[in-house]
């Protein structure tokens, strides 16, 4: 019976479980990545560390993650479920481990949902990490490579223990009480890995390597497609843009209160992260036998927006107003009465105008009072925000500062300081060189102001160019529109093999040898056509 | 209130036992810590977060999960290696046994000082063995590495008991509860022995270290 569990906490314990089953699904995947998992702690609240963790999200897996829940919550008869396995550069495939995530009906009414359901499920992500590093397959899954990949699937439903082969052994991670059932995770994992020790260590590694980019491995044709237990950016191969790109974020920024147990105070934030395509930069290796999930795209993720949770179509309708009851003077602080010190913010409000909203909301800190933004605000970049619109605004900040307009090349354009020595430069141009002008400016050279901060830029003082501004493709990357590009590589130098003289005198060698060489090959026809036929 | 005891053990060879003694204390705390509070008017309090990070063992093959924290890291590593140097150094039969207590402060009036009160205790005995051949040694690797694997899923085992926890403390009984000293985590309050055992289990160097300054005894 549920009439016990108030509305409020009925929504909080919802939005709990849905997201436990998020994390507990990256930190999975993420443990059979290949590589070591490292993640900072920070004494302050980032208002996106959901259970008080710091565990990234990848957006592909939360995307998968998503498509399976398909906006259901694990419950009785419906457990979500991870699949690992292994597939050998041949071809064959073993399961490894089902982890799943089960609601039994066992209730436990008395507990509070929103200090207690919430530092219980935080610790039982906890043993997760501990757990997923003492399975059998996290030791193959940190030699996966040539030889063998691992991919997970993402499924919802019942539990299929069948492709774990005889005799597989399983570890319950931990059980946490709530009102309408005892979460339970646990993990079955196979232990009769035969097959794997007689067939293929002994083989010689294939010639070629496997490049585990591509991975759409169906072993039943019904049900959710395998993935590789890698990072690739998104859409590099499927050409699909994930729709965390654009989704606001759930804040889940913890407020625990210690106050006399007859009252405990909600404050709620919300922000609304706008998430752009995560470009990712050189930084991040394209995938090669799965060991792409290095450290510096923990480094990279900085450049981009955390990976939206995103709010499914259900939590679009949830009003702003919470049914315990506003305070008068703090419209958005909430007074419930509570049993216990301690009630974690209840990041309650809804996805704001929807996912294509691309504002960005202030956050709020608790310690901002009211200033709860339940409607679209200024986009005004507040500390918890701060680190990842830090992290992409500095490369903007650093290109901004250091690109070399042409020197001379604009005329009364102011010209940035130009450090050079710590740019890696993308256009060669910018580089010292001789250039090889011939025009000459009519008007007499020019020199346009602070050209003292070009280092190449000297010989074009002759130009005078008009400017030329295309109603286009202004980049704000980087501040050099279509026609500086346009006229600073209409001149570029000649091709070495392209000029004259050296062609022309290999040409006529070439063509000298030639009968020679038809000649030889005339009287090898016979073992051509000999090794033409073992082709086919 | 009872304090919950578990006592786990290990048999290690001599240059694996402070990776084995950090794997347990580390897969512990990583249970028993949480993200530094920040106490606001009101009575409310904000968590935190907790990073983490994975740690392979050169000597075992094994890998476990730590909290993001170079304080604990060095502080945890300071009081094994004095243990392992201990052992070393006794000349016994390479016994010893290390205790990670948690406990709580309870204020008591002048003159007397404060009380500990423990309120669960990790004791890990360590038997040090010596081998001879690399076969043996590499063949240790891997059985000490299955049996840290049984020891975590033991420690998670128990922590999934979710038995008593101290009470979320209000802003000036903090200190009673957590150590608050860490930068950027915050485990609760926690100290570390270790003793030197002989074959009969009788205490031949009782050695207690404080890692937190303020634990007092009598």
């Amino acid at each position: 019976m549920e009439t016990d569990l108030n509305s409020q906490d009925r929504k909080d314990l919802d939005k709990f479980i849905k997201f436990f089953a998020l994390k507990t699904v990256q930190v999975i995947v993420q443990a059979r990545l290949g590589e070591k998992i490292c993640t900072r702690s920070s004494s302050s609240p980032t208002g996106s560390d959901w259970f008080n963790l710091a565990i990234k999200d990848i957006p592909e897996v939360t995307h998968e993650a998503k498509k399976a829940l398909a906006g259901q919550l694990p419950a009785v008869g419906r457990s979500m479920c991870v699949e690992i396995s292994l597939k050998t550069s041949e071809g064959d495939s073993m399961e490894l481990e089902i982890w799943c995530l089960e609601m039994n009906e066992k209730c436990d009414k008395e507990i509070k949902v929103s200090y207690t359901v919430y530092n219980r499920l935080s610790l039982l992500l906890k043993s997760l990490l501990a757990i997923t590093r003492v399975t059998p397959a996290y030791r193959l899954s940190r030699k996966q490579g040539h030889e063998y990949v691992i991919l997970y699937r993402i499924y919802f439903g019942e539990v299929q223990l069948t492709g774990l082969g005889e005799g597989f052994q399983t570890v319950r991670v931990g059980t946490v009480g709530t009102p309408v059932g005892t979460i339970t995770l646990s993990c079955a994992y196979r232990i009769n890995l035969a097959f794997m020790s007689t067939r293929q260590f002994e083989r010689t590694p294939p010639i070629m390597g496997i490049i585990i980019d591509h991975f759409v491995d169906r072993p039943y044709p019904s049900s959710s497609p395998m993935h590789p237990c890698n990072y690739r950016t998104a859409g590099e191969d499927t050409g699909v843009t994930y729709p965390s790109v654009e989704d606001s974020q759930e804040v889940c920024t913890t407020s625990f209160s210690t106050s006399p147990p007859s009252q405990c105070v909600f404050t709620v934030t919300k922000a609304h992260f706008q998430t752009p395509t995560p470009v990712v930069t050189d930084t991040l290796r394209v995938p090669m036998a799965g060991l792409a999930f290095s450290h510096q795209l923990s480094s990279s993720r900085l450049s981009y927006q955390p990976a939206a949770l995103g709010v499914g179509s259900a939590d679009l309708a949830y009003p702003v107003v919470f049914a315990a009851g506003l305070n008068a003077t703090h419209p958005h602080q909430l007074m419930v009465p509570g049993k216990e010190g301690g009630v974690p913010l209840a990041p309650n409000q809804p996805v704001h105008g929807a996912q294509a909203d691309q504002e960005r909301l202030a956050t709020c800190t608790p310690s901002d009072g009211t200033h709860c933004a339940a409607t679209p605000s200024s986009s005004e970049d507040t500390e918890t925000v701060s680190n990842s619109s830090e992290g992409r605004a500095s490369p903007h900040d650093v290109l901004e500062t250091i690109f070399v307009r042409k020197v001379g090349a604009f005329v009364n354009k102011p010209i940035n300081q130009v450090t050079l020595t710590s740019l890696d430069i993308p256009f060669a141009m910018f580089a010292p060189k001789n250039l090889e002008l011939e025009d000459t400016d009519p008007m007499g050279s020019l020199h346009s102001d602070g050209s003292s901060g070009g280092s190449s830029g000297n010989t074009h003082d002759d130009f005078v160019m008009i400017d030329f501004k295309p109603a286009f493709s202004k980049d704000d990357i980087l501040p050099m529109d279509l026609g500086t590009f346009y006229r600073e590589f209409q001149n570029p130098p000649q091709l070495s093999s392209l000029s004259i003289d050296i062609g022309a005198q290999s040409m006529a060698e070439d063509l000298d040898s030639l009968p020679e060489k038809l000649a030889v090959h005339e009287k090898n026809v016979r073992e051509f056509d000999a090794f033409v036929e073992t082709l086919q | 209130m009872n304090c919950r005891s578990e006592v786990l053990e290990v048999s290690v060879e001599g240059r694996q036992v402070e990776e084995a003694l950090l794997a347990v204390l580390h897969t512990v705390l990583l249970h028993r810590s949480t993200g530094k509070f920040h106490y606001k008017k009101e009575g409310t309090y904000s968590i935190g977060t907790v990073g983490t990070q994975d740690v392979d063992c050169d000597f075992i093959d094994f890998t476990y999960v730590r909290v993001s924290s170079e304080e604990l890291d060095r502080a945890l590593r300071k009081v094994v290696g004095e243990f392992k140097d201990a052992l070393r150094n006794s000349g016994g039969d390479g016994l010893g046994q290390m205790s990670l207590e948690f406990y709580q402060k309870k204020k008591s009036r002048w003159p007397f000082s404060d009380e500990c009160i423990p309120w669960e205790v990790w004791t890990v005995k360590v038997h040090v063995v010596a081998l001879a051949t690399e076969q043996e040694r590499q063949i240790c690797r891997e059985k000490v590495g299955e049996k840290l694997c049984e020891k975590v899923i033991n420690i998670v085992e128990v922590m999934n008991r979710h038995e008593y926890l101290p009470k979320m403390p209000t802003q000036s009984e903090v200190d009673n509860v957590f150590d608050t000293g860490l930068r950027d985590v915050q485990p609760y309050l926690y100290k570390i022995s270790f003793q030197i055992t002989d074959a009969l289990g009788t205490s031949v160097t009782t050695t207690m270290r404080r890692l937190i300054k303020d634990t007092l005894a009598l």
